[in-house]
């Protein structure tokens, strides 16, 4: 019977592309995976897939069984998912979900199972504030973040009367109630968009109209493709400053010129530099053909964290687990990282510009926006 | 909010209903003359736009990528017609629904494995980049014109050849006797696939020419496929100029909705709270539109009862 | 018994079976797959009291789907903070009580389907279908931009909600449940269905005239399998919110409106049991197709059309051989 155990497992992990990297060590961890590998927004998930199993790659980590599934970017297919994993594959720790709604639905119920879960890429403010949790680490930002950089580096360049338009959702709202807790000037506008719309003729007109003197936007995926290249071919030249999601290396090059010389806030860049960073942009681009995005930066970050971890305390003895995961002890592609006290970065956010290299667009910082950044939520989190 | 900008909202709405009708044109078409519900309408328009990323990225002629959207969505048309689609017109309309839709699946996964999944560039050709000056002083960007031209000559021309031609006179036949035009001794499958190929060679170009000032990604048929099926809904399946009429009725009332909605309820309430009534009603707004032309029209305003 | 009686009985033994083999097995997430496929059948034996008996192409049943789920989220919401939903004129307090859930979702579901119904059936054939997918669009767009509870975000419920007697964060005892009341809502529809109601239903579908020169108007008739239809897919919904113990606007989606309608032509159109053959074959697919590549709608797409071309009966059509 546990011969014949043993060769389904073999065989399921045959067919559903599980990674098995032999178990056996009293360090040894087992992590799921959820993240979106299918659909619209597929390049997020692959390349925080990517970027997790290139850090374990480089690490030569065995202790590291990692299963990896898709949640096609529907809430109701991650948690089924998370059920899957806690259930039948008893994962240690979760990682992998790039939408906030998605980690929403399955990282409380996966926290409050007594699993460790580290977000690669969504941080929102309820996980961040009151719905903290001890379990619950974020190695990518608070989704406030970049949008405050914005609003901080919009002092900087003197803008005095800014237009800003996000996506009718939660994340839409956040971003633009983000930028205006650091912005300090008037607002000429502030519009919410339809959720996956992709014409902005009318809202460009009014920002046209508006007699604004620079442009927010937070509009991810296809949405800031779209709104970019009209942008530049509707005349209006107003600077327009945006958070990194709409600048990163997977659709710079389907926006082009659009997007030439748009600043752009991130906490990642590929020139930082410092030896981690160079280290993972070369072995990115020799791995998988292609230069590394933000997302993949955050999956690098989140294995190394994971196995920074190990290496001090076992998965089993939970509090030791916990703490040596606090200490943040690993080298960070963006330097500086340590946890605040709900377990969320603080560290540097940048001001970038998008330029050319070559063929290929690309971003180059060009200013620190804010440095050893926490965020709004912390003090509400008690735990 | 001066006249100026409702001017230019209202060409904008223009330029969003000719786009849609190029899709819309093509589903009417094929419902009028086949009786057929083409869910997978939307897929042609993304092969359109990755078409011409395709090309035009490899040639860097943008022309050269427009021809190449009609052509690979009229040659994907006619493919799908001869191998599958034929099989289901004399079907009820659930399996079209189905079989679409499963068209659908393939052809949005089948672009992903052979694109991959991040999005493509395609750009505005430099000759339409930037706007235009308009007679009052509104600043107008040129491309967009130039799709308000090319739809109201795409319009023309199929009226024209609706109306005028040999192969019109047999479309107009097959929609209201289809025994008839067989006992005329008419070739007609030959009909149905160049009536397939037709509006999909249309909605490749809608691809290719809102993908130049879009993102070209996996699933962008599918949004506007739910639109161009509001606009024959409203217009009544089948007819071209209800096709048209609703298509353009459907723009104007999306783009000023959203732009004006908002301001609207600003006079009534608090800011913010309007900005988020506002948006949310102007999302909803088309869908009201269609509801409330269908309870006083159940078959559209142009459509045969 | 029939070919389709002995295929309905093996449907129903299985679906009972492979739970209660995976809680000797140990293997609990096989229960909530089986828990997922009940629930969904359940929505699809909504939808099919529609489509197969009423002969309407509703492409918006995710509008009930989501209405029973957000009936559910909202309740147990309002249950878990404390919050009363409304005190004026007079108290109305969350609960996270099954039955009542079950039957604030069926209500609101009925009505939302009788007001839908009512506008949508004065017109047919593809304008039924579009009309509904408008309505469908409505709520999901209203969903999304509604911030009061969770807008695009949905909301989290942290505990599944209490049925008496029973220990429904158990999976097989909240499988249990779900299985009792599929099983219920399948007789319900077979009596519906040989019932003078559902013959006057299934001449209505054939020749509208008939029915009309007998005194019947088809247009209540419609209705009313309309609103009962509404009903039982508003009652899958909120047991699918319990399942996930989540609710979020992809349950009022269009795709899901075509999930659901996929469960009931896959296993055939108006067969008692072809919703829940349609979604147990669906859920597998999904399940085991998802890990053998990235790409595998394409093969749920290919198998799609496969049985719309070659096996309209839908799979229990295809094992009885278009016997009844």
């Amino acid at each position: 019977m546990i011969l014949k155990n043993f060769a389904l497992a073999a065989v399921i992990a045959a067919l559903t592309g599980t990674t098995a990297l032999a178990g056996g060590h009293s360090d040894a961890a087992k992590v799921g995976m959820i993240t979106t590998l299918s659909g619209g927004g597929a390049g997020l998930g692959i390349d925080v897939r990517d970027g997790f199993q290139l850090a374990l790659k480089m690490a030569g980590a065995e202790n590291v069984e990692l299963v990896i599934e898709d949640d096609q970017r529907k809430p109701e297919i991650a948690v089924q998912l998370a059920d899957k994993m806690i259930q039948s594959e008893q994962v240690d720790v979760m990682t992998g979900i790039i939408w906030s709604n998605l980690a929403m639905a399955v990282v409380p119920a996966a926290t409050a199972q007594g699993k460790f879960y580290l977000s690669p890429n969504a941080g929102p403010s309820a996980l961040a504030g009151k719905g903290c949790h001890p379990n619950y680490f974020n190695v990518a930002w608070q989704n406030d973040n970049l949008h405050e950089a914005a609003g901080a580096y919009a002092n900087e360049a003197g803008f005095a009367n800014s237009f800003i338009l996000a996506p009718n959702y939660p994340a839409g709202q956040d971003a633009l109630t983000g930028y205006k807790r650091f912005y300090e000037g008037e607002l000429a506008g502030e519009i919410y968009t339809k959720l996956g719309q992709t014409d902005y003729a009318a809202e460009i007109a009014q920002i046209r109209a508006s007699g604004a003197d620079s442009v927010f936007f937070f509009l991810p995926g296809g949405m800031g493709i779209s709104f970019l290249k009209q942008y530049a071919a509707s005349g209006v030249d107003l600077p327009v400053v945006g958070p990194a999601f709409s600048f990163d290396q997977g659709i710079l090059q389907a926006v082009g010129d659009a997007a030439l010389g748009v600043k752009n806030t991130s906490q990642w860049n590929k020139d930082i530099d410092n030896e981690a960073n160079a280290a993972f942009v070369a072995a990115f681009q020799e791995e998988y053909g292609r230069l590394p995005s933000l997302y993949a930066s955050q999956g690098f970050d989140t294995a190394n964290l994971l196995l920074s971890a190990l290496e001090k305390a076992p998965v089993s003895d939970a509090d030791a687990f916990r703490a040596a995961l606090k200490e943040a002890d690993f080298a960070s592609t963006r330097g500086n990282f340590s946890f605040g006290p709900n377990n969320h970065p603080i560290q540097d956010i940048y001001v970038r510009e998008v330029i050319q290299e070559g063929d290929v667009f690309t971003n180059k910082i060009i200013a620190t926006a804010l440095t050893n950044h926490s965020d709004a939520y912390a003090a509400e989190c008690q735990m | 909010m001066s006249l100026l900008l409702v001017i230019e909202q209202v060409l904008n709405g223009l330029q969003f209903g000719v786009m849609l009708f190029l899709m819309a044109a093509g589903l009417t078409l094929i419902f009028g003359v086949m009786g057929l519900i083409n869910l997978a309408h939307g897929s042609l328009y993304m092969i359109g736009a990755f078409a011409a990323a395709a090309v035009a990225g490899a040639t860097g002629s943008f022309l050269l990528g427009l021809i190449s959207a009609l052509a690979a969505a009229a040659a994907m048309g006619a493919i799908v017609e001869l191998t599958v689609i034929r099989r289901l017109y004399k079907r009820d309309h659930l399996d079209q629904v189905l079989a679409t839709f499963a068209l659908i699946l393939i052809f949005s996964e089948g672009t992903r494995w052979v694109f991959g999944s991040f999005p493509l560039y395609l750009d505005v050709p430099n000759w339409l980049s930037g706007p235009v000056t308009l007679p009052g002083g509104i600043e107008y960007p040129a491309y967009r014109l130039a799709i308000i031209v090319v739809g109201f000559a795409v319009a023309a021309g199929l009226f024209w050849m609706i109306g005028r031609t040999r192969i019109g006179i047999q479309i107009r036949a097959g929609e209201t006797d289809r025994e008839m035009i067989a006992a005329l001794g008419i070739d007609i499958d030959r009909l149905y696939t160049l009536v397939f190929a037709l509006g999909a060679a249309l909605a490749g170009l809608a691809g290719a020419l809102v993908g130049a000032i879009q993102s070209v990604q996996v699933g962008m048929g599918e949004p506007v496929l739910i639109l161009a099926f509001v606009v024959i809904v409203i217009g009544g399946i089948g007819s071209i100029k209800g096709a048209f009429i609703g298509a353009i009725l459907l723009g104007l009332t999306d783009t000023l909705g959203r732009s004006f909605l908002p301001v609207l309820f600003g006079t009534v309430m608090d800011p913010s709270a309007a900005t988020a009534v506002g948006s949310a009603l102007a999302s909803m707004l088309i869908y009201i539109l269609m509801a409330a032309v269908l309870i006083y029209r159940p078959t559209g305003l142009f459509g045969r009862v | 018994m029939t070919r389709e009686g002995i295929v309905n009985a093996v449907i129903a033994l299985g679906l009972l079976l492979v739970p209660l083999w995976a809680l000797w097995a140990n293997e609990p997430f096989t229960i909530t797959l089986a828990t997922k496929v009940a629930i969904l059948a359940l929505a699809g034996v909504g939808l099919n009291l529609a489509l197969g008996l009423g002969g309407l192409v509703s492409l918006g049943h995710a509008v009930f789907f989501g209405i029973g789920g957000y009936a559910m989220g909202i309740l147990a919401q309002h249950a878990q903070t404390f919050d009363p939903i409304m005190e004026a004129p007079f108290l109305i307090e969350g609960t996270k009580s099954m039955p009542v859930i079950w039957l604030v979702a069926v209500v609101s579901s009925a009505l939302a389907a009788l007001a839908i119904g009512a506008l949508s059936l004065r017109t047919s054939g593809v304008y039924f279908i579009m009309i509904t997918l408008a309505f469908g669009q409505m709520f999901y767009y209203f969903a999304i931009s509604w911030p009061a509870y969770g807008g695009e975000d949905g909301l989290s419920i942290y505990v599944r909600n209490e049925f008496p007697g029973l220990n429904t964060l158990n999976p097989i005892e909240f499988f249990g449940i779900t299985y009792v009341l599929l099983l219920a809502a399948l007789f319900l529809s077979a009596r519906i269905a040989a019932s003078p109601f559902g013959l006057a239903l299934t001449s209505a579908r054939q020749s509208p005239q008939r029915v009309e020169t007998v005194g019947l108007r088809p247009f209540r008739l419609r209705l009313t399998v309309f609103v009962i239809s509404g009903a039982i897919t508003g009652l899958a919904g909120a047991l699918f919110a319990d399942l996930n113990r989540f609710v979020s606007p992809t349950m009022f989606s269009w795709q899901m409106s075509g999930e659901i309608m996929i469960f009931v032509i896959l296993g055939g159109v108006a067969r008692l049991f072809g919703p829940v053959a349609g979604a147990a074959l669906f859920i597998l697919l999904e399940h085991w197709l998802g890990g053998v590549s990235e790409y595998w709608l394409i093969w749920v797409g290919a198998l799609l059309l496969a049985v719309v071309l070659f096996a309209p009966g839908g799979l229990i059509g295809l094992v009885t051989r278009g016997q009844k």
